[in-house]
């Protein structure tokens, strides 16, 4: 009886255990979001979105040029690593099977644990040495190859599942196996593979460490895709370890769009698969 | 006579054309110009790896080349006099993340198993689901925070307290700085759990289900449990999480560099600012002058790409040997 007891109470102490250690990671989560929250929305304004950053000592401005320089950076870092990602994974799925395959896998789980500063170095090396200069491709260049890895395998975990009697079925009626992919493996696994897309450019959307020696950053509007840009994560960066009190704020303005783009794009994902289920 | 030799002729010079458009409609068909558009998107992914590695070994080159084995065991990091060691750096990197992983290990694991064996399947959704959140923030947030929020409190609060009962320890010697070995510890754990614990979660959940009845059958408590036929099964998988964490931690760069104090020393203290790998690399690598100087943080990246990719190869052997044969097993995020 007495053993039992020991043994019930060690449980319970140990159930007890799991639980706080579970609020434990929760509580982070919670402040975090709080601050930028209460900070965020008591400095965002609509000139946030309108205007670009003031100089030191003059209050108000916004990021416009950052908002702006990431969705260019991100629609060009879509355009060179959505072809590679996916017909990479059409590779994997339909062709795929054998040690090559495994090999490509494997390349791109390797490429995935990749530190995203490491990226950065390298686009530096192809693409602003070359260029004698910091721009926006280049930065362009390091998201993608963050990008291609994610795009690749969430897109062949969505093509292995769409049914083989569906390609069967096409081929049967004399369909080319390539007109039966467009037609009807990636059709119907659609929703799947942009859930997949979503998701890397959620994580792209984020990225500093590969921007640091691409794009750079600019002040300014830039003109030119061969210039340094503006983005986000890198006006984020610079404005919280500035000493000024403004720009403070329009980083932690900056950190409540970036959440709420997140936070968006993984509900998006979520009415996506779960449609599908 | 002619005639029929030549309608001969002709048929026979039909059907060698025939069967000539015919292969090379094979060659020019739509489905092996597909394939070879396909197979040439999937190398490239080789490419791009392997593309990366040799980059960073012929950028890196000249100060391998000059400084050898002295670049690890050195302590100098001296731009004028292109005098470079990385000793520091690897120090900050090593020390920031094991203590980040000593801490957030437990938690982790604590959540996956609270989440796979011990709540109700509704509410270990919804903790899944803000964990994950917890993984989507970006790291320069978690940076902003830190070092508007995190290392103030820290200053004010934390060390002081520190200081005053525990002073006499060499880990909290020193001034209050509030940027500091610690501060950057406290965001790397915060920043490592979501991935310790989801793919702890995932292993756990590949467990077969008769060991836990098994286990249950034969009279155990809850605890007994996990403990004898949950942890020992998933042991090698759990192990891999942790490494996995481990990776992430060392080629964190953004949030670090804001809160960690970029100073290059040695110290045993937690409360003095200290230096990582991808920090220096963030900080001076846009900045350079000289050939050397770009050299030597192209060597430290070279360093941490080669135990990236260490850490990453085995611990993926690692959950693989744990969750293969079941769903979607062995895919890691």
């Amino acid at each position: 009886m007495k053993q039992v007891n020991i043994r019930s109470a060690k449980n319970l102490v140990m159930t007890f255990l799991m639980f706080s250690a579970t609020v434990a990671v929760l509580i982070p989560l919670a402040i975090i979001f709080i601050h930028i929250a209460k900070m965020g929305f008591s400095s965002i304004s609509l000139d946030f979105f309108t205007s670009i950053p003031k100089p030191t000592g003059e209050t108000g401005g916004g990021m416009a040029n950052g908002i702006v320089g990431s969705g260019v950076l991100i629609a060009m870092a879509s355009a060179i690593g959505l072809p590679i990602g996916i017909f990479g994974a059409i590779y994997l799925v339909e062709y795929g099977g054998g040690k090559l395959s495994s090999i490509i896998r494997f390349a791109a789980d390797v490429l995935n644990g990749i530190p995203s500063i490491i990226t950065g170095m390298v686009a530096y090396t192809l693409i602003v040495v070359p260029m004698k200069g910091f721009s926006a491709l280049a930065g362009a260049v390091a998201l993608a190859l963050i990008m291609i890895p994610i795009v690749l395998r969430t897109a062949e975990e969505q093509l292995k599942m769409v049914p083989n009697s569906l390609r069967e079925a096409s081929l049967a009626l004399g369909v080319p196996l390539w007109r039966t992919t467009f037609r009807v493996t990636l059709r119907s696994a659609l929703k799947g593979v942009a859930t997949g897309v979503l998701l890397a450019i959620a994580r792209i959307a984020g990225e500093t460490a590969p921007l640091l020696f691409t794009a750079l950053g600019n002040m300014f509007w830039s003109k030119k895709l061969t210039e340094p840009i503006a983005a986000m994560p890198l006006q984020i960066f610079n404005f919280a370890i500035s000493p000024y009190e403004d720009w403070h704020r329009l980083a932690w303005a900056g950190a409540l769009v970036l959440v709420m783009f997140m936070f968006t794009i993984s509900l998006a994902t979520r009415y996506f698969s779960r449609q599908r289920n | 006579m002619e005639k029929e030799s030549s309608t001969g002729r002709k048929a026979v010079s039909a059907e060698q054309s025939v069967s000539q458009t015919r292969s090379m409609k094979k060659i020019l068909s739509g489905d092996s110009i597909f394939k070879g558009i396909t197979i040439c998107f999937a190398l490239s992914i080789l490419f791009i790896l392997l593309l990366m590695v040799y980059e960073m070994g012929r950028e890196s080159f000249p100060s391998i080349r000059q400084f050898g084995l002295k670049f690890i065991t050195s302590s100098t990091w001296d731009a004028v006099a292109e005098d470079f060691g990385a000793l520091p750096f690897i120090y900050g990197s090593v020390i920031s993340s094991l203590l980040a992983l000593l801490l957030a290990t437990p938690l982790s694991v604590g959540t996956a198993i609270f989440v796979t064996e011990i709540s109700q399947k509704r509410i270990g959704g919804i903790i899944s689901a803000l964990v994950e959140l917890l993984a989507a923030i970006p790291s320069v947030i978690y940076g902003l925070w830190g070092v508007l929020v995190m290392a103030p409190w820290l200053q004010r609060s934390v060390q002081p307290f520190l200081i005053d009962h525990f002073g006499y320890l060499p880990f909290f010697q020193g001034a209050p700085y509030g940027v500091s070995m610690m501060a950057a510890v406290i965001i790397l754990m915060i920043m490592i759990v979501p991935i310790i614990t989801s793919i702890s979660k995932e292993v756990l959940m590949a467990i077969p289900q008769s060991q836990r009845e098994a286990a249950v059958a034969l009279g155990a408590t809850r605890w007994e449990m996990i403990r004898m036929a949950v942890l020992p099964y998933g042991r090698s998988g759990i192990l891999g999480a942790v490494i996995l964490g481990l990776g992430r931690a060392i080629g964190e760069t953004m949030a670090v560099t804001m809160v960690i104090g970029n100073t290059p020393q040695i110290s045993l203290s937690l409360l003095s600012p200290a230096y990582t790998m991808p920090s220096v690399i963030a900080n001076e690598f846009a900045e350079t002058t000289t050939r050397m100087h770009s050299a030597a943080l192209m060597e430290i990246g070279l360093i941490l790409l080669a135990v990236t990719l260490l850490v990453n190869v085995l611990a993926r052997l690692l959950v693989w040997s744990v969750t293969r044969g079941t769903a979607g097993g062995g895919r890691i995020q």
